[in-house]
């Protein structure tokens, strides 16, 4: 099998904060790969490095055997990526969000139209297709971000926490639509989750990162063999240890802090 | 190409939805329009300066234009965290289709705010005597929308968060439209706001809109047009180059 994603020695450095310390891993190609860790352990600045968003201070990436810093273009057509923050835009419907993509993508008009009917109808929205988003619960719009993600045919779907905030039987929805498209379109997924237990059922293989460190890469099982454990979640919490992590916050959450402040001051 | 018409499209999708944004920011340039227009009319009539509502409409059609384009700029911010900004930063287009997609669909949209305001002014006494020339104050109203759009996302790609919103606001936009001549002639004024007047990029926008739309011109046609079509290259490459450098 050939790796679709090869990551060699990434390193992100902000000022003297070392985000991503010497990286290393592979994904192959058409597997499920769980990136697991504890909150700032690294795992979004990873995504972000690997989907062009933030340049790496030192360490090569081929996404799709794309440089991402060089063949910028090319590396962007090989994925799709639902982020951990919505993307959608509110004031559009979600056959137009779903459109733009394609149109974004430069999928021709015909193309476009069929494979919105068919992704639509595939994460269940067809028949709130001429809604616009903001009249979605938190669980449609996931759908609806996972749909997007699929639009151009990607080698690869970054997800970064899709299943957070969601009820079980939409977090099971979500789990099936990307064993299903893994299966039928061979998209290679790359994940991560704080729900361990998914992450075990749906996974092929799982990297634990901790302090911008892979620290044990493998099968579930081989994680569980390594630390004598039952479980994937009390193996995690044998490699990453119990310490509650603090995050400083990124400028999503200032904004909402701000945000937060704006309405309290109203009262 | 699609890209740039993807983002204009969409900005334009957006404005004809929200009816409540187009009828909430009439209000501000009718206020102006009528309480300014009528109130300060006698004072302006009696100083020998004319029929001060035939003066006043080019400045208010400049304010509105303003204000809707920088604030579609700076719109940017919200994309940035609460959405799609980040959608269009990983679809494989180049960051100067993304900001020139954007800055053209905030520049329609302030046009299309002007032209209601120009509508509206006609209610409130306006006369348009020479017809010939309202292309060209079309193409002054469009400058003034493509600049002050691209100003907005210049300063959006240097901002993290709204907080400097008020800042912008006050020190930037509201003497931007105070010191334009929007609301005063420009002649015989003292030295120091004469050079502030001058140095604003927008006087050149009202003085030009002014000519065309019947009133005396200070720089002359071909100084406004040159002054705004320097600035707006200028800006949408300053802009450009700013939001290139943008790392999420």
């Amino acid at each position: 099998m050939n790796n679709i994603i090869e990551v060699k020695n990434l390193v992100k450095k902000y000022n003297d904060f070392t985000a991503v310390d010497n990286l290393s891993f592979e994904v192959e190609q058409g597997s499920i790969f769980a990136f697991l860790g504890p909150n700032g352990a690294g795992k979004t600045t990873t995504i972000k490095m690997l989907t062009t968003l933030t340049d790496p201070t030192s360490g090569s990436i081929l996404i799709n055997g794309f440089d991402p810093t060089k063949q910028e273009d090319q590396a962007r057509k090989s994925f799709g990526i639902v982020f951990q923050d919505p993307s959608l835009d509110e004031e559009l419907t979600a056959y137009e969000n779903l459109d733009m993509h394609g149109m974004l993508y430069k999928i021709k008009f015909s193309e476009r139209k069929g494979r919105i009917a068919q992704l639509l109808n595939f994460v269940e929205l067809w028949d709130r297709r001429n809604e616009l988003v903001k009249n979605f619960s938190g669980g449609m719009k996931r759908r609806l971000e996972i749909a997007r993600g699929f639009m151009h045919h990607p080698k690869i779907l970054f997800l970064d926490e899709p299943t957070i905030g969601l009820d079980p039987q939409t977090r099971n929805h979500i789990w099936n639509y990307l064993k299903k498209m893994n299966e039928n379109e061979g998209t290679t997924v790359f994940l991560t989750t704080h729900y361990l237990e998914e992450a075990e059922k749906v996974s092929d293989k799982i990297a634990v990162i901790d302090h911008g460190k892979i620290i044990a890469q493998g099968k579930a099982e081989d994680l569980k063999n390594q630390t004598n454990t039952a479980s994937l979640e009390d193996a995690f919490l044998v490699l990453t240890g119990n310490v509650l992590r603090d995050e400083k916050p990124d400028a999503s959450q200032k904004l909402r802090g701000h945000q937060a402040k704006i309405i309290k001051t109203k009262k | 190409m699609i890209a740039i018409y993807t983002l204009w499209l969409r900005e334009i999708k957006k404005y004809l939805r929200s009816k409540t944004r187009i009828i909430g920011s009439l209000g501000q340039p009718i206020l102006f329009l009528v309480a300014l227009g009528f109130g300060l009319g006698p004072v302006f009539q009696k100083a020998g300066e004319g029929n001060y509502i035939q003066f006043l409409v080019p400045g208010i059609i400049s304010m509105s234009i303003l204000f809707t384009a920088v604030f579609s700029g700076i719109s940017v911010i919200w994309d940035r965290q609460f959405g799609f900004l980040k959608e269009t930063l990983v679809a494989p287009v180049s960051r100067w289709e993304i900001m020139l997609g954007r800055t053209l669909g905030g520049a329609t949209v302030a046009f299309l705010q002007g032209i209601i305001v120009f509508g509206l002014s006609f209610f409130a006494g306006f006369k348009l005597s020479n017809f010939s020339m309202l292309a060209l104050a079309f193409v002054f109203m469009f400058l003034i929308a493509l600049l002050f759009t691209a100003i907005g996302l210049a300063i959006a790609s240097l901002l993290e968060d709204m907080q400097g919103f008020q800042l912008i606001m006050n020190f930037m936009v509201m003497p931007t439209f105070f010191l334009s001549g929007a609301l005063f002639p420009m002649n015989n004024l003292p030295t120091g706001i004469d050079i502030i007047v001058k140095l604003n990029p927008l006087a050149y926008g009202v003085d030009g809109l002014r000519g065309c739309l019947g009133g005396a011109i200070n720089f002359g046609f071909t100084t406004d047009l040159g002054v705004l079509t320097i600035s707006v290259i200028l800006l949408i490459g300053m802009g450009g180059y700013l939001f290139s450098k943008i790392q999420i």
